[in-house]
């Protein structure tokens, strides 16, 4: 939906409002996917949704209604019922006056590249992978996800935010005929033609060949070369738990023994820095937040040392604090290395494609489980030797930045264990020392 | 039906279509505030073709006459893109036709009939109850409701109209040391998401709970720190049912035996077929695993599946072995030359789900049960029989592999049991353990009047990701000899 199409469906709903204060959200957008499997398309999909979210507040009492029906009457009644919900809550000690008109950077993250692929040019993109993967006798799975849609925020204060984005992600995983190997490689962007399938797809070849046969070697501490896939799956749940409330509260990681919150301390090696831009080329994201929040470049971590919690607009008027909303982008610090180097470096160590199935296990220190998936290799003497079984670790990523041997360049990774685009991230490859392994897998 | 005939007159050799309005209410709130409240709609259609052996799939919210033919047509156009790459072409079992069916999941009190206030005058109450215990900090308490009014016809004649109900009231009590060292939760893990209405709610007393749930998350400060190695594990149905989930339900999933989720979910080692149906022992003689969606109040029950399936019990582990997998309609032949073999007919177990009007259909677990054993034996005599184990209360962390064989699970409450007595808690437990060498090593099993209904409400699968809601049923059992780990790291 364009911006003029959201001002007056947003216009049209306020129009029926009898709140004290009244807020709109609209998402509006199509999703296309193909998924292959066993070298051919397995399902396709395509949906186009607008959703209307009423949020309405009177004295301190609020509710919000959703509905996907955009016609005056549905929504004069999602517009009745929200405001109905909300004299039935109680009166919310926590609440906060919506905000009035804001100033907001335009985004980047629109590609007419991805917002104009249909089924066909998913289908041949798919096919760039699939062919060659069964002319070398392997069988590729994957999944081509694209998204092109609008947000509008609008509120009876006269705010109004509006932003369209693309995302897309491919990812694939390719097997060998007997299951005695796997290899995946995964890219996400807003912009299609930045991804090359053909490569994506060799690429994954390459690593199943590789991996076929795997030994078993001891579960242990070892030195570990992470891909920067591998890295982004982990370095989100440092950020995921950067909340200033849960901190203050004595419930995170981030909390003071005592009392407090862990900002000014040095938490991680002096060579990482995190922070989220919306603007960063290499990882767009919305330039507001769901409240109308204008969103800016934040650093979380600077130098090893916490900068920045999140605060929602409330605990940082209770805390005399600046608000600062979460972002849906993450850029870690790297080196110069490149893989190649952080490998020839390692006179004995594991190298980790990327990670599956991490839960939280103690949220005292982000202690987290998961396992090796998909390419797991051993190294000895510079050198890749051999392919071996996966192992499950019980680690924290705060640990594992607390144990950095080596950074090489940062990139964008499909880091969303689900193959969606995710949160955008950009990651390096790193070389760590002591990552616990705590168990052997049998799985390929 | 004007779906169906666009597509059939597009060239579609099958087509179906979803129509369904989902509301969904949910209140969610901590200690003495209403932090959120909603409640939802989203209404629209979809329809899936079958195009020379390939599917095609569109969706719209829009439904009006020439937007149903458009969409119908766009799926067709898709089902022919997606052909190009084809190398084994769908057929689908047999189903018989139900042309006019009616389903409703057993609810006595509709949750969206109940006032806002009531339900949120309880969870505040039980919030209150809760911070009345010494010790306890924080409450967060929440109920979710759904309604589904779903429409299904296809291009044989089926027609169906269900609506199903879920509903889920949790709790969750955190406790926080005085000098902030450490911070403990419990999560309310005896009261199952289930599929019925608001009577689920009220059985749930979630007040006279609240007391009980923040004791014990004020205990585990104090807990003593699990010492790692082998244990005789006792464990709950509120925590066996996510292990059944995660190491039987799943490995069983025939789409993930033949590679189709090998991307995200991944395979299975209960592959391949050949090797395993009839041969592949799973566990002990008295182990017997069930699929059905017809449990009364599980989260799996439905009259008819998302292809107009009727679905059937069936044992996916009989006395121990690998006896059957979850199908739909394509999948149900890839078995045939096994069905064949037992005299059964070739065909679905009903097992198509999609969440939404929005979402292509696929292959879903239906409800995996654990049958209790034939001693009535109950959770106090696996205590007693047990002379050095931990007893394991709820679930907690999970993570398993992408086949399914390594697995690490924690809990909500862990015991030691010391000569048949339980002797005190521990805290930072988790077991890790092989699938076919944990399931080997039960040697006790519960039984009827001991089993119980565990659910699981956002069970993930498929790209793009679709969340399924299931029940599984189990008595407790015991485990001999397991891993058990310490979680709890400092550095």
């Amino acid at each position: 939906m364009g911006r003029e199409e959201c001002e007056a469906l947003a216009k049209r709903a306020l129009s029926f409002a009898t709140a004290d204060e009244t807020r709109i959200t609209i998402n509006s957008g199509g999703r296309g996917n193909t998924r292959f499997a066993v070298n051919q398309i397995s399902t396709a999909g395509d949906n186009y949704d607008a959703t209307v979210a009423v949020r309405s507040t009177t004295a301190k009492r609020s509710a919000v209604v959703n509905t996907n029906k955009l016609d005056d009457a549905s929504l004069k009644a999602a517009v009745q019922l929200a405001e109905r919900l909300a004299k039935l809550s109680p009166e919310d000690p926590e609440a906060m006056p919506e905000l009035g008109p804001q100033a907001y950077v335009e985004g980047n993250g629109w590609s007419e590249a991805t917002a104009s692929l249909d089924p066909g040019a998913r289908a041949n993109a798919a096919r760039s992978i699939t062919e060659p993967s069964r002319a070398a006798g392997f069988v590729s799975t994957g999944y081509l996800e694209t998204q092109a849609g609008a947000t509008a925020i609008a509120n009876s204060k006269g705010l109004f935010a509006y932003s369209k984005q693309t995302a897309l992600s491919l990812t694939t995983t390719v097997r060998t005929q007997d299951g005695t190997g796997s290899g995946w490689a995964g890219g996400t962007s807003h912009d299609f033609t930045t991804l090359d399938p053909k490569d994506l797809g060799a690429r994954a070849i390459d690593k199943a060949k590789r991996s076929v046969n795997p030994v078993a070697i001891e579960p242990g501490r070892y030195t570990t070369i992470l891909e920067p896939t591998a890295v982004g799956n982990l370095i989100q749940f440092i950020t995921n738990a950067m909340n200033a409330r849960n901190a203050d509260e004595g419930r995170s990681f981030f909390s003071k023994a005592g009392g407090g919150n862990k900002i000014g301390m040095k938490v991680v090696d002096e060579r990482i820095t995190i922070s989220s831009d919306p603007l960063d080329p290499e990882a767009y994201a919305n330039t507001f937040a769901n409240d109308g929040q204008p969103i800016s470049k934040t650093t979380w971590i600077e130098n090893g040392v916490v900068k920045n919690l999140s605060y929602d607009r409330y605990w940082a008027q209770k805390q005399g604090k600046t608000p600062v909303p979460t972002s849906g982008t993450v850029r870690m610090s790297g080196g110069t290395a490149t893989l190649d180097d952080l490998i020839a470096s390692t006179d004995r160590g594991i190298l980790v494609t990327r990670f599956w199935y991490l839960r939280p296990v103690d949220p005292r220190t982000i202690l987290y489980t998961g396992l090796t998936r998909d390419g797991t290799f051993l190294i000895e003497r510079g050198k890749i030797t051999k392919a071996i079984k996966n192992f499950r670790f019980n680690e924290s990523p705060i640990f594992m930045l607390n144990n950095i041997d080596a950074m090489g360049r940062a990139v964008r990774v499909s880091a969303s264990e689900a193959g969606g685009p995710g949160l955008a991230i950009v990651v390096p490859p790193i070389k760590v020392r002591d990552f616990n392994f705590t168990s052997l897998s049998d799985a390929v | 039906m004007l779906a169906v005939d666009a597509a059939r007159s597009a060239g579609a050799e099958y087509a179906d279509v979803r129509i369904s309005r989902n509301r969904v209410q949910s209140i969610s709130t901590r200690e003495r505030r209403v932090q959120g409240l909603s409640d939802n709609e989203t209404f629209g259609f979809g329809v899936r073709t079958l195009v020379g052996g390939a599917w095609g799939f569109a969706a719209s919210s829009d439904l009006t006459r020439d937007e149903v033919a458009r969409i119908a047509r766009q799926s067709v156009a898709q089902a022919k893109a997606n052909r190009a790459s084809l190398v084994k072409p769908v057929v689908l079992a047999p189903a018989p036709v139900t042309k006019d069916g009616t389903w409703r999941s057993p609810v006595k009190t509709d949750p969206f009939d109940i006032a806002i206030e009531d339900k949120v005058a309880l969870l505040l109450a039980a919030n209150e109850a809760a911070l009345k215990v010494q010790g306890s900090r924080f409450v967060n308490s929440a109920m979710f409701f759904l309604r589904e009014e779903k429409t299904y016809a296809n291009s044989e004649g089926s027609f169906t109209v269900q609506t199903i109900y879920r509903a889920s009231p949790t709790m969750t009590v955190t406790a926080v040391s005085p000098d902030f060292s450490d911070f403990q939760s419990r999560q309310s893990t005896d009261i199952a998401p289930m599929g019925r209405g608001y009577e689920h709610v009220v059985d749930a007393k979630l007040v006279e709970n609240a007391p009980r749930w923040a004791e014990e998350a004020v205990q585990k400060l104090s807990a003593k720190p699990v010492e790692v190695g082998r244990y005789d594990l006792v464990l709950d149905p509120t925590h066996l049912g996510l292990t059944i989930h995660e190491s039987i339900a799943h490995p069983t999933e025939l789409d993930r035996v033949y590679g189709y989720e090998a991307n995200y979910a991944g395979t299975s080692f209960v592959s391949p077929p050949e090797e395993r149906l009839g041969k592949f022992r799973y566990g002990p003689e008295f182990m017997n695993i069930q699929g059905d969606r017809m449990q009364d109040g599980s989260l799996g029950a439905v009259g008819w599946d998302d292809e107009g399936v009727q679905p059937e019990t069936f044992l996916i582990i009989k006395n121990g072995i690998v006896n059957d997998y979850q199908t739909t309609r394509e999948q149900a032949n890839w078995l045939d030359w096994w069905y064949k073999q037992q005299g059964k007919p070739t065909r679905s177990h009903g097992c198509s789900y999609a969440q939404s009007w929005a979402d292509v259909q696929f292959q879903r677990m239906p409800n995996v049960s654990l049958l209790p054993g034939e001693k009535n034996l109950k959770w106090d005599d696996l205590i007693a029989a047990t002379d050095r184990g931990i007893a394991i209360i709820g679930d907690g962390s999970f993570s398993i592999d992408q086949q399914r064989y390594n697995a690490q699970f924690g809990g909500q409450l862990f015991y030691e049991i010391k000569g048949g007595k339980i002797t005190g808690m521990l805290k930072d437990v988790a077991y890790q353990m092989r699938t076919p060498e944990f399931w080997n090593a039960m040697d006790m099993i519960g039984g009827k009047d001991s089993y119980w209904l565990w659910g699981a409400f956002g069970d993930a699968k498929g790209q793009p990701t679709q969340a399924n809601a299931v029940s599984h049923g189990c008595p407790p059992t015991r485990h001999r000899g397991i891993n058990v780990i310490n979680t709890g790291r400092k550095a």
